[in-house]
């Protein structure tokens, strides 16, 4: 068996002294499988970006042990691990589109050739072929997510950080970038670990949506979408949206995240078994 | 992969100047205030009979214009000479010290409290000591003092650029393993570009005084302070202001330049959004 893609134990993360400190993440322990796609879901400062970011190895845990593919957390940054997308596009405004996407590779020495194929690949890829030579400035903030998010799969990682990377997109355009997400997991095996505030796009994505709370943030509950059946095979079609186990696993998520018994808040009428 | 939402027609992403944007108005409105305040003072110096030691009309300052034209000119690239090589050395050790000040914090504390001296005095007041070290006979003390008051500006722009890195971009930098050198060759140096136009903007003006002002105190004849001096000197009081005009124009030049140059490497630094 491979080593798991991210394994998280114990992990805490206080900021601040005395009477400022905040207990941004307590005991938190996590484990995504090679290939595995898993969301981050809870309410504003339940630490979700904090536990990317230690995974990514740009903060470093109170205490506690992240490994990234049997690595340390610190040593996976360093072999280029994984690609990450910000909450923030973070596009670098005085290049342009394809001078962003190509970023990583010129960093890591790829040569011009096989950078420009590449770039004219991924271009293709989020649908921005004719933008290659529009700087961030020209583009609308849903492009410049899709721009960000090319970049981060640039070095086709085995693992991709993802940090409310469409929070800022209309509905179409998500719901059409979730579907190429789905897409490019399937045909790279990916490991994902997915930041979100929205239950549908959790479920939806996910194979398994980890729920947080927040003061101090920890993670209250685990849905494994494709347990119970509840949507068999997990099957990620667009088509999936609609099914009743759809449903059901958003009633399970929606009810660990408001702490109530399941049953009480069954989702938009579907039954409950 | 099909494309719904940019079919628009691709966009014309060629780089322009934010110049377009000026309106007609911007520009019209101070030329009818330089044209009647011009009206004005020639009316004033005409019907109150005003010595030209006072004040020359400004027909007379035109005449001295026209008829010395090319001694304005030459005196001009004499100065505009001292006050563009001034700005470039300055310009030079500028954004290098800002550069040294920005890696390591000690030199930036230790630079801080001559930055500020040098910052508050008129760095012309320097130059008949630099005329006594080089000797009266070369440019040299002229270009020292442009470029140091080029150099303030630059260097403490500069240095305010440098810190304007974004956290986000740092992260990304990190998140890639970019060794110190990458670190400054992608995101540090672009960042504060544009800062450092703006203090050579501001700096450029401060050149041309600066190599002006420095001819008052001796040196080599031929730049237009000399001549303004002289010419005052011999109460010839129409042409001295005809070399002052000469000299707003080449300071009004120097101005543009830089202005246009730091609009063009700052035309992508608008944040974007998101
Ligand atoms: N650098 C920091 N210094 C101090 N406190 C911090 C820092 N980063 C995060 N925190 C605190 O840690 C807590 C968790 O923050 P975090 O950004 O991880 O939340 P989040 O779940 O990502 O929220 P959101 O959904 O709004 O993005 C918050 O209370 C925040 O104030
Ligand atoms: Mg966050």
């Amino acid at each position: 068996m491979n080593d798991p893609a991210i394994q998280a134990r114990g992990v805490h993360r206080v900021f601040g002294k005395g009477r400022k400190q905040v207990i941004a993440l307590s005991d938190v322990d996590l484990t995504v499988a090679d290939g595995e796609f898993v969301s981050l879901i809870g309410p504003s400062g339940c630490g979700k970006s904090t536990l990317l970011r230690l995974v990514a190895d740009l903060d470093a845990s109170t205490s506690g042990e992240i490994t990234v593919f049997g690595k340390t957390a610190r040593q996976a940054r360093i072999d280029q691990e994984y690609g990450i997308a910000f909450q923030q596009s973070g596009l670098l405004p005085w290049r342009t589109v394809a001078g962003n996407i190509e970023l990583p590779l010129k960093l890591h020495g790829v040569n011009a050739d096989e950078r420009r194929r590449r770039v004219a690949e991924l271009l293709e890829l989020v649908g921005l072929s004719d933008f290659a030579k529009s700087h961030p400035d020209q583009l609308s903030g849903g492009m410049q997510q899709r721009v960000a998010i090319a970049r981060a799969l640039a070095e086709s990682p085995r693992l991709l950080l993802m940090d409310e990377p469409f929070g800022a997109l209309d509905e179409i355009t998500r719901e059409r970038m979730q579907n190429e997400l789905v897409r490019i997991c399937a045909e790279t095996g990916a490991a994902v670990l997915f930041v979100t505030h929205s239950i549908p796009e959790a479920v939806f994505l996910s194979d398994r949506v980890v729920v947080m709370s927040p003061r101090p943030g920890r993670i209250t509950g685990i849905v494994d979408v494709r347990a119970d059946g509840m949507v068999p095979a997990h099957d990620r079609s667009a088509g999936a949206r609609d099914e009743e186990g759809f449903f059901r696993a958003v009633g399970e998520v929606r009810s660990l995240l408001h702490g109530t018994p399941e049953t009480a808040v069954t989702a938009r009428g579907v039954d409950t078994r | 992969m099909t494309t719904v939402a940019e079919v628009s027609p691709a966009k014309d992403t060629r780089a322009r100047l934010p110049i377009a944007d000026v309106r007609w108005s911007t520009v019209l409105a101070p030329l009818v205030v330089g044209v009647l305040a011009l009206a004005a003072w020639e009316w004033l110096v005409a019907s109150f009979d005003i010595e030209p030691f006072v004040l020359p009309a400004p027909s007379a300052i035109w005449e001295q214009i026209t008829l010395n034209a090319d001694s304005i000119v030459r005196g001009a690239s004499v100065t505009g000479r001292n006050a563009l090589i001034g700005t470039l050395f300055g310009a030079v050790i500028g954004v290098g010290g800002a550069m040294l000040a920005g890696t390591f914090r000690f030199l930036d504390q230790m630079a801080a409290p001559v930055v500020a001296a040098l910052a508050v005095i008129p760095i012309v007041a320097l130059a008949p000591v630099l005329y006594s070290m080089y000797g009266a006979a070369v440019d040299t003390g002229r270009i020292i003092v442009a470029g140091l008051s080029v150099s303030i500006p630059v260097y403490l722009n500069t240095l305010r650029g440098l810190r304007q890195v974004r956290a986000v971009h740092r992260d990304l930098m990190t998140a890639y393993a970019a060794g110190p050198f990458q670190v400054i060759r992608s995101v540090t140096l672009p960042t504060a570009t544009p800062y450092v136009f703006t203090g050579l903007r501001v700096a450029s003006s401060l050149a041309v005084i600066a190599a002006l002002i420095a001819e008052y105190f001796g040196g080599p004849i031929g730049g237009l302070g000399k001549s303004i001096t002289s010419s005052a000197a011999s109460s010839n009081y129409p042409l001295a202001w005809a070399y002052v005009t000469g000299a707003i124009v080449l300071g009004l030049l120097f101005y543009v330049v830089t202005l246009l140059v730091e609009l063009w490497f700052s035309r992508h630094h608008r944040p974007a959004a998101g």
